[in-house]
């Protein structure tokens, strides 16, 4: 089993990174793109035997405690089997 | 009195704080190794500036778990002093011992050069010798600098007094040139509600001796050491 992890900033946090890669994108011409926000992924393999309700709340707890700063990001996990 | 710098995997100003406080303050001093858990014959406690865990997943997001750091969150408890510079103030931020975090700096560089910081409170441990509202002149070296908190944290902070540094021109002023890296209101350092832990980018223990471009940032130890002096 695998756990999808993404973190996001909060919407209230300036992206820079985002921004300088929208400029860029803009440049290269691409015209629909109205916005660009940067974030981070992570995969967590888990072991065979979990469930997926264990997979989902260990994958939950370990991204509020260590992969995302709620002060900061928010993030959303995604089981997949 | 005694101090004790901890060093991280990563960590490269340990030196240059462990050598401001045997020779400018002239106290003994300890390196103390990130898997060590014992304080207790310490006065105070540096987390000095550097790379600690190479930065990985966030500025000082990697060391908060480092064995050490539940003695220095039971250390600060207790009202003993605690000093991070630089990644040692993202550690901080990330530990929770101090509000707010420290994303990428506003224009993305990484930004290392002298600025000016104004002292906004000197009603700290760190900073009571110091003049309100006169300038000092510390270099930065840092890409994550950028103070961000919501706004009931920074009302708190404005309310508390708990805004110490913020970066200015060279008359004081808080303008946005003067801003290296975004941070809110130009804050370039805070301490807790309990005024014993402080947080700053600028590296004062950078700045200890004329040689070196500047010597201002030897107040601050002063004023350290004045305290811990005074409660001796």
């Amino acid at each position: 089993m695998k756990a999808k992890v993404y973190v996001t900033l909060k919407p209230s946090v300036l992206d820079p990174q985002g921004k300088a890669i929208k400029h860029s994108v803009q440049l290269l011409g691409f015209d629909s793109v109205s916005d660009i926000r940067q974030g981070k992924y992570f995969e967590i393999a888990m072991n065979g035997s979990v469930t997926e309700e264990t997979a989902r709340d260990e994958a939950m707890r370990l991204a509020h405690e260590v992969l995302s700063n709620p002060i900061i990001e928010d993030f959303r996990v995604e089981i997949e089997k | 009195m005694k101090f004790g710098v901890i060093v991280f995997p990563g960590s490269n100003c340990d030196h240059d704080a462990y050598h401001v406080i045997s020779k400018h303050v002239g106290q003994p001093v300890d390196f103390i190794w990130h898997r060590d858990t014992d304080l207790s014959s310490y006065d105070a406690v540096i987390i000095p500036g550097g790379f600690s865990y190479g930065d990985y997943l966030r500025a000082g997001a990697l060391a908060r778990f480092s064995p050490v750091m539940n003695s220095v969150k039971q250390f600060a408890a207790k009202g003993n002093l605690v000093l991070g510079i630089c990644n040692g103030f993202q550690i901080l931020c990330e530990a929770g011992l101090l509000p707010g975090a420290l994303i990428r700096n506003r224009d993305l560089h990484f930004v290392c050069d002298y600025v000016n910081v104004r002292v906004e409170n000197t009603d700290t441990p760190f900073t009571h010798e110091l003049k309100a509202g006169s300038v000092l002149q510390m270099p930065i070296a840092h890409a994550e600098g950028n103070f961000v908190c919501d706004d009931e944290t920074f009302d708190g902070l404005q309310r508390e007094g708990r805004i110490i540094f913020r970066y200015c021109d060279r008359n004081g002023e808080l303008t946005d040139a003067a801003n290296p890296n975004g941070s809110r209101d130009n804050i370039a350092g805070i301490c807790n509600r309990e005024r014993n832990v402080l947080g700053l980018m600028p590296h004062p223990e950078r700045a200890c001796e004329d040689l070196l471009g500047s010597s201002d940032g030897r107040e601050v130890f002063r004023s350290l050491a004045g305290t811990l002096a005074a409660a001796a």
